[in-house]
């Protein structure tokens, strides 16, 4: 079994952790202004949309060309939202968005990505 | 705001917990399908069992394994790999910030364990508990970053690199959604205001933007540090936001509630 890789993992590891522990354990964030923590607070919604809207709206060619993508994931994730919202049950809001995706798929109304 | 006027009865305690638990449930579904996936396509780049167990338990971020997949498989060095690792990565220091005034409490050393378990998910359901109570329960922390994710997480990617071989076609099965999809489900916890919907809605569009004329791991970034300036713009008076982070509202004893 190959081990080839898992050194690769550990520089990953390296490069990642720095940014996870530096707000945790230096004690200097305790004295950011208002407006820091204000900010901060707005990261988490940014962040969390950034990363839904670049995932279903966003492929990369085999090229590695970023293109504008339109599809049934853009009605699954809103109504992983609208659900979620509603019921305040993310796992039901999950189990719609994956019953749309795949009814859609399935029916040939959607293409199946690579 | 004080803890008390928050939450601090063991009735909200309770219900805050209760709801942690059901949103780590989704959390896990989330984490056991998008890890399963991932194990499928480090399986087709050539990774072994091993190699994907070592990337979940040491980088234990998805979106960079799933990178460093597409790139291993492609061929690109190792330093052009791990350089993309640290700039998609690079997210966890602003959760690790809106973490700290929170966590100041907890000894260093677990603060330490506590970093290396930063996702996005932990950072959402953590957080959330924390503004529900207006107060520090270490608990919330622990389900959101070993039980619903962690965990799930490294299993289902060994799965998914043994058992890969048996499924014919997973995006039949739409795992490819869950991720997007539980995102944008765990933001809804953290739209308390019009300042978090702005930031949430410019982070978005200027993430897509900024990803198709980069990349999509530059465009994640430069949607989560732009959309919360723009939420900043919205007028205090219009905010109608619960305390930012309730930063001088935690309890004068954070130890009794951990």
């Amino acid at each position: 079994m190959s081990t080839d890789l898992i050194p690769l993992a550990f520089l990953m590891f390296l490069v990642t952790y720095p940014s996870r522990a530096l707000g945790l354990l230096t004690p200097w964030l305790d004295r950011l202004p208002r407006i820091g923590f204000d900010y901060l607070q707005l990261v988490g919604p940014a962040i969390l949309a950034a990363l839904a809207a670049v995932s279903v709206m966003v492929v990369v060619s085999d090229e590695g060309t970023p293109m504008f993508h339109i599809g049934v994931e853009w009605i699954a994730v809103l109504a992983c939202l609208a659900v979620t919202a509603w019921r305040r049950n993310l796992l039901m809001g999950l189990i719609v968005a994956v019953a749309i995706v795949v009814i859609a798929r399935n029916l040939g109304l959607a293409a199946i990505p690579a | 705001m004080t803890a008390s006027a928050v939450g601090s009865s063991p009735e909200a305690l309770t219900a805050s917990r209760r709801r942690v638990l059901v949103d780590a449930m989704g959390i896990a579904v989330s984490a056991i399908g998008f890890g399963f996936v991932y194990g499928l396509s480090a399986r087709e780049a050539g990774f072994s069992p091993i190699e994907v167990l070592a990337m979940s338990v040491l980088v234990f971020g998805g979106a960079s394994q799933f990178a460093a997949v597409g790139y291993v498989a492609s061929g690109l060095a190792w330093p052009g790999i791990v350089l993309l690792t640290a700039l998609l990565n690079a997210r966890h220091l602003l959760y690790s910030a809106a973490l700290a005034p929170w966590l100041s409490g907890v000894p260093f050393r677990r603060r330490a364990v506590m970093a290396h378990l930063l996702t996005d998910e932990a950072f959402a359901i953590s957080i959330g508990h924390f503004r529900r109570l207006g107060y520090t329960d270490a608990w919330g922390y622990w389900m959101g970053a070993i039980v619903s994710t962690f965990i799930p997480w490294t299993l289902a990617t060994v799965a998914g690199v043994i058992l890969g071989g048996q499924i014919p076609d997973p995006a039949r099965l739409g795992i490819d959604i869950i991720f997007p999809a539980a995102m944008i489900g765990l933001s809804v916890g953290l739209l308390t205001g019009r300042r978090e919907i702005v930031a949430a809605i410019v982070g978005a569009g200027v993430g897509v933007a900024v990803a198709l004329l980069s990349s999509p791991a530059v465009g994640i970034i430069v949607g989560g540090l732009v959309g919360p300036i723009a939420g900043l713009a919205v007028p205090a008076r219009l905010a109608h936001e619960t305390d930012p982070l309730a930063i001088r509202d935690t309890p004068a004893d954070p130890e009794a509630r951990r």
